[in-house]
This record gives C-alpha cells, sequence and structure tokens, in this order.
C-alpha cells in the first residue's frame, strides 16, 4: 500500500510541476520544434536535439529537460509520419513502418495508418510513464548500492548490447565501440591532470564536446551522403491527395489492439536495457506480428498491424530508456547521453541521487513526457496537413538552413571556433564511416561512457588491489558480465545470426 | 593479395590505424601497474584491442567477398567543410551575416543544382530569420558585423 501511495504522491508532484503555464509552453514548443524538425528528411532525434540543445540553456533546468524530451518524442514521431506519407524514414526506427505503412498511403489509406502510429504510440508512452514511475525508485535504491565494479560491468553490458542488436558487422560495430571509448578520453585526465590526445590544442583540454562529435557524425555527413545520393531526384512521391478518412474503422482499431500490446511490451524490455533500443524493437515487433497474423502475406501490402505494432514498440523502447538514464546515470543511447549532457550542463549531477535530492525535477520531467505524448496526439492528427506541405521543400533549399543551423548550435556551446573545425573533421569520418558501413552509434555511445568506464575500472582494481577476479566474484557485477558473455556467445552462433539478418532485410 | 572486400578492408585498415595512434601517443604518459593505473594504461590497451580487431576486418576483407567502396562526393566534401571553417573562422572576425552567408553560399555550391537568384534569396531570408531566433529571440552575443 505504502508503495502505491508514494507513487501517487510522487505523481502529483510531478504533475504540479509539469502542469504550470510556462512548463505547459516549453512541452509544448519542445513537441512542435521536434516533429517539424522530424518530418525533415535526413535529421534524426540526434541531430536534431544537438541542433536544439542551445535553444534550452538559458530555461531552468525542468523546463529545459521538459522541452528536450518534448522535442525527442516530437522528432520520432516526426520520422513516423514521413515513413508513411514519403517513403522516407526519418531515421533507423522507422524504417520499419515504411514496409507497410507507405502502401497503405499508397491504397488510400494514409489517415488510418498515420492515425493508428499515433494511438499506439499514446498507448505505449502511457504504459512506459506509468512503468518509469514504479520502476524508477526501487531502481535508484539498487543503484545507490552499486560500486565500482558493478558500474563497469553494466556499462560492458550496454556497449555490447548495442554492437550487438546494431545492424551490420559485428566486428566492425565492437572495433567502434573501442575507437568511441578513445574518443571519449580525449582531454585532461582527472587523475593524473596530464592532457591527453590533445594534440597541443588548449580546446581540447576539457575533452571533445558531445554536441560536436554528434553534429559531425550525425549530422554533417548525413548532409554529405545525401548530397552523393542527390536526393532532389530520390523518390518523393507525395501521396497528398489520398489522405481524405483520418481515421481507422472500427475493424482497424479491433485487430490492432494486440499488436498495439504486444509492441509495447516488447518496446518495454529493448527500451530498458542500456544500448539496445527503439530500432531492435520495432524490427522485432514487427518480425512476431507476421508470425502471429491470421494472414501474413497481407504484410508487405499494407496491413496495419505492421504499422500499429512496430510504432507502439519504438515510442515504448523511446520512453523507457529513460528508466536506465535518470536511475543510474548511465544512459542507453546517443540521444539519453545528450539528455544527460543537458542535465550536465544544467548543473545536476546525473545518477541515482537525482530522485532524492531533486524530486521535483524526475516527477516533473516523468509526469511531462505523458503529457508530451498526450500533446503529439492532439497536435499531429490536425496538423499533418502542414507536415506535408514541409515536405514539398525541396532539398536544395533546405540544407543550407540545416547548415546554418548546425554550425551556430555548434558555436553557441563554447564560443569556440576549435568546435566548427571539430564537427568537419567528425563529419568527414562519420562520411567514411558511412562509406565503410560502420554504425555510428555503437562509437557514440561507448564515447560517452569512455571517462566513466576508465573510471570505475580504475576505481575497481585499486579497491582489489589489482586483482581482475573483483568483476566475478561480486554477485550483481558477475551478473552482469555472464548477460554480456552471453549475449556474445548468443550472436556468435551461426543460425541466430542468420535470423537477425533475416528481421533486418524484412 | 587481392582485396576482395574493399569495405570489410579499409575498416579495417583504419581500427588499426587508429589503435598503433593511440599505443603509440600513449607512450608518453606514465603506464601504472593495475592496481594503480597510470594515465598510458587504459588508451595503451584499447588501442592494442582495437588494432587486433582492425586486423581481424582486414584479414577479412582479403578472404570473403564483400562489397565495393562507391563514389565519393569530392565536391561537397571540400564546399562543405570550407563553408564550415570560414564560418567558424569569419564570425568572430567578420560578423555573423558575412560568415553566415559564405556558409550558406557554399554550402548551397555543394548541392546539385545551383541557382544565383534563389540562392541569394535564401541567403537573405536565412540570415533575417536565424538573427531574429538566435541574437534577438535568444540573445546570443554574436556581433552582425566586424565593427562592434
Amino acid at each position: 500500500m505504502d508503495v502505491i501511495a508514494s507513487l501517487f504522491s510522487n505523481l502529483a508532484l510531478g504533475f504540479e510541476t509539469a502542469v504550470s503555464f510556462q512548463n505547459l509552453t516549453y512541452c509544448f514548443i519542445g513537441v512542435f520544434v521536434g516533429t517539424l524538425v522530424g518530418v525533415l528528411p535526413g535529421i534524426g532525434p540526434l541531430a536534431a536535439i544537438a541542433m536544439l540543445l542551445p535553444a534550452t540553456f538559458n530555461l531552468p533546468p525542468v523546463g529545459a529537460l521538459i522541452m528536450l524530451a518534448g522535442i525527442y518524442y516530437g522528432t520520432q514521431y516526426g520520422g513516423s509520419t514521413t515513413s508513411i506519407l514519403v517513403n522516407l524514414p526519418g531515421e533507423s526506427a522507422s524504417v520499419v513502418t515504411c514496409i507497410d505503412g507507405y502502401q497503405m498511403a499508397k491504397n488510400g489509406r494514409a489517415g488510418p495508418a498515420l492515425a493508428i502510429a499515433a494511438v499506439g504510440s499514446f498507448f505505449a508512452g502511457t504504459v512506459g510513464t506509468i512503468l518509469i514511475a514504479v520502476a524508477g525508485p526501487p531502481l535508484a535504491e539498487m543503484a545507490l548500492k552499486f560500486g565500482a565494479p558493478e558500474y563497469f560491468s553494466l556499462m560492458c553490458m550496454g556497449l555490447i548490447a548495442s554492437a550487438v542488436l546494431a545492424s551490420g558487422s559485428m566486428l566492425k560495430a565492437i572495433s567502434m565501440i573501442f575507437l568511441g571509448l578513445l574518443f571519449g578520453i580525449v582531454g585532461t585526465d582527472v587523475n593524473s591532470g596530464m592532457s591527453r590526445f590533445t594534440f597541443g590544442m588548449s580546446g581540447l583540454a576539457d575533452g571533445l564536446s558531445f554536441v560536436v562529435v554528434a553534429m559531425g557524425l550525425f549530422g554533417f555527413s548525413e548532409i554529405l551522403s545525401n548530397l552523393e545520393k542527390g536526393q532532389d531526384k530520390a523518390s518523393r512521391e507525395l501521396l497528398t491527395n489520398k489522405i481524405e478518412h483520418l481515421y481507422p474503422t472500427l475493424h482497424d482499431i479491433k485487430i490492432c489492439m494486440g499488436p498495439i500490446m504486444r509492441g509495447t511490451a516488447i518496446g518495454a524490455f529493448f527500451g530498458t536495457l542500456p544500448g539496445a533500443g527503439p530500432t531492435i524493437s520495432a524490427f522485432s515487433s514487427y518480425a512476431l506480428e507476421k508470425k502471429m497474423a491470421k494472414r501474413p502475406e497481407e504484410f508487405g501490402t499494407g496491413a496495419i498491424q505492421g504499422v500499429a505494432g512496430p510504432e507502439s514498440a519504438n515510442n515504448a523502447a523511446a520512453q523507457c530508456a529513460f528508466i536506465p538514464t535518470l536511475t543510474l546515470g548511465i544512459p542507453g543511447s546517443g540521444t539519453m547521453a545528450l539528455m544527460l549532457g543537458a542535465l550536465t550542463i544544467q548543473g545536476i549531477a546525473p545518477g541515482p541521487q537525482v530522485m532524492t535530492q531533486r524530486p521535483e525535477l524526475f516527477w516533473g520531467l516523468i509526469a511531462s513526457m505523458w503529457i508530451g505524448n498526450a500533446m503529439l496526439v492532439i497536435l499531429n492528427l490536425p496538423l499533418i496537413g502542414l507536415w506535408v506541405k514541409l515536405l514539398q521543400v525541396p532539398y536544395r533549399m533546405l540544407f543550407p538552413a540545416i547548415l546554418v543551423f548546425m554550425g551556430i548550435g555548434v558555436y553557441s556551446v563554447n564560443n569556440l571556433d576549435l568546435d566548427i573545425y571539430m564537427t568537419v573533421f567528425f563529419g568527414l569520418m562519420g562520411y567514411i564511416f558511412n562509406k565503410v558501413r560502420c554504425e555510428p552509434a555503437p562509437l557514440i555511445l561507448a564515447f560517452v561512457l569512455g571517462p566513466l568506464m576508465e573510471e570505475n575500472l580504475r576505481r575497481a582494481l585499486l579497491i582489489s588491489r589489482g586483482d581482475p577476479t573483483v568483476f566475478f566474484t561480486r554477485p550483481i557485477s558477475a551478473a552482469f558480465l555472464i548477460a554480456t558473455i552471453l549475449l556474445l556467445i548468443v550472436m556468435i552462433m551461426p543460425n541466430i545470426r542468420k535470423k537477425r539478418d533475416q528481421a533486418y532485410q524484412e | 593479395m587481392k582485396i576482395k572486400s574493399q569495405e570489410d578492408f579499409w575498416a579495417g585498415a583504419m581500427f588499426v590505424g587508429f589503435g598503433l595512434l593511440a599505443i603509440f601517443m600513449a607512450q608518453d604518459y606514465p603506464f601504472g601497474s593495475t592496481s594503480r593505473m597510470g594515465p598510458g594504461y587504459f588508451p595503451t590497451w584499447l588501442g592494442i584491442i582495437m588494432a587486433c580487431l582492425g586486423a581481424a576486418l582486414c584479414l577479412q576483407g582479403l578472404r570473403t567477398e564483400g562489397a565495393k567502396l562507391g563514389k565519393w562526393a569530392f565536391k561537397p566534401m571540400v564546399l562543405l567543410s570550407l563553408g564550415f571553417v570560414i564560418f567558424g573562422w569569419a564570425i568572430d572576425h567578420l560578423g555573423f551575416v558575412i560568415a553566415t552567408a559564405a556558409l550558406i553560399i557554399l554550402g548551397a555550391g555543394a548541392g546539385t543544382e545551383f541557382k544565383w537568384k534563389e540562392v541569394i534569396i535564401m541567403t537573405i531570408v536565412l540570415i533575417i530569420g536565424s538573427w531574429a531566433l538566435f541574437i534577438y529571440g535568444l540573445e546570443l552575443p554574436y556581433p552582425l558585423f566586424w565593427w562592434r
């Protein structure tokens, strides 16, 4: 009983914080701008948040986080809109939505597809919010007992998970992790005060800035890839004339109930796991629904379940990704790392203590997540016409605007020209990664965890006097490491690997 | 020996290169011991493991058939980089307006189509828009021109 009572009082505190006029406005701006940017081709959530981060510097901490969370959901949802309408996924998680969503739009059912995506996302968002509220406090309590070995093992698990669940070669993904860890420790070593890998540049003494790396790898390089393809000529057939009936039929809703609930469960699972995320959730949900369907042959020709399931799954995962981030202070993805970065900029040290020291921040954020999800539904259905208009802007007029936003966004973090030059460096790196087919997502996660990992490894081995078995003799740490090893073994087994590749191909 | 998969081979070569560079540079930092790690300990190990993984990738590229590297977009690479570098330098030396204009015009030049009239209108609109949003709205302290 106590648990439930404290849950309600916590949520009440949260809503009290979030429902102030000011915070509602921040939430609205975040969701609106997020969707706007998410609809634009070639900007994923990560680049969008990085671009808009400077706009939140002057806000109070709660407001800044609420706005960033709104941007995050908005970009996620914006990606789904473009997948359905123009067959252009804004980000990897909505690739699956393209398959049946675009077919539905071709059949003149774009309206129901968009509506069911919104409803599914809202349901998943609601469940995700409740889950964070319920699971947050006990997890944070547990995390307070974590020592250095536990943190180190947990981070190992997250990193390996991100490599295993990424698409493409696992060897490349693991190499990218090591490269990311190296980029992460550039700068002054906290223990010895020694500058490492700075090439004598004083601007690098504080390390590489996250915004710079993210913007280069995900923004700059993306534009290069798009220009290489000559995207103006790419298939951007708009299906505008066909959005007539917005609302799904009763039959649609009936057959989507199951997929939405199963998708939510899958998303909640993968989202909570650090390193996994929306993309793998969406793919798994699609594969599952195809198996469960009475008529699987309909998948690929516009089955509404193929939109409902993955959309719910990716939103649930996006939501639950906040669980490890907020309770353990360990970001599960690049986007979450940016949220943590925003916390740090606001002067709050992320970790389990946030919940007890700044309850209004934690619960306010949770309440605003739900409000943000509700706003998305209300905002998006009537505004679809506007998003469609935006899609008609040719890319050659779009990307210079994106360049300006990126430039100012990067420069405004430190007012340092070196940051701009480094963005160019990482942009070109990102383009090369793209060429040799190395996914940057594991790298960026490792980049954030680099200094934390070194610190915890150092501390763990200092306490154990150099005895590495300490990672296996402490039960929680051992559990994380065994899970990591299992993940690796499972992925190396050839038949499971084949299945994974199949899932990605579908 | 022939490279069968250019993608894998060059990815591997890149990791070997970064790994060796890390090991080489980390020699300047005290290594310490396992119980008392110095600043060189972690990067050296990262470099060693990464170089090994990269070597494995190279071997894989020599053995198994795979994709070739596609064409490189040299023009956009040069023009976008140049645009950014000029922007970064000019925003403090020549002011916001010229820095932004240089970025937009060089950036637009990287595209497939370039129409002067369109680019000039776009430049003016974008400068006014970003001035309104960032300098007027968010109060970022950048001078508009080189005089202050």
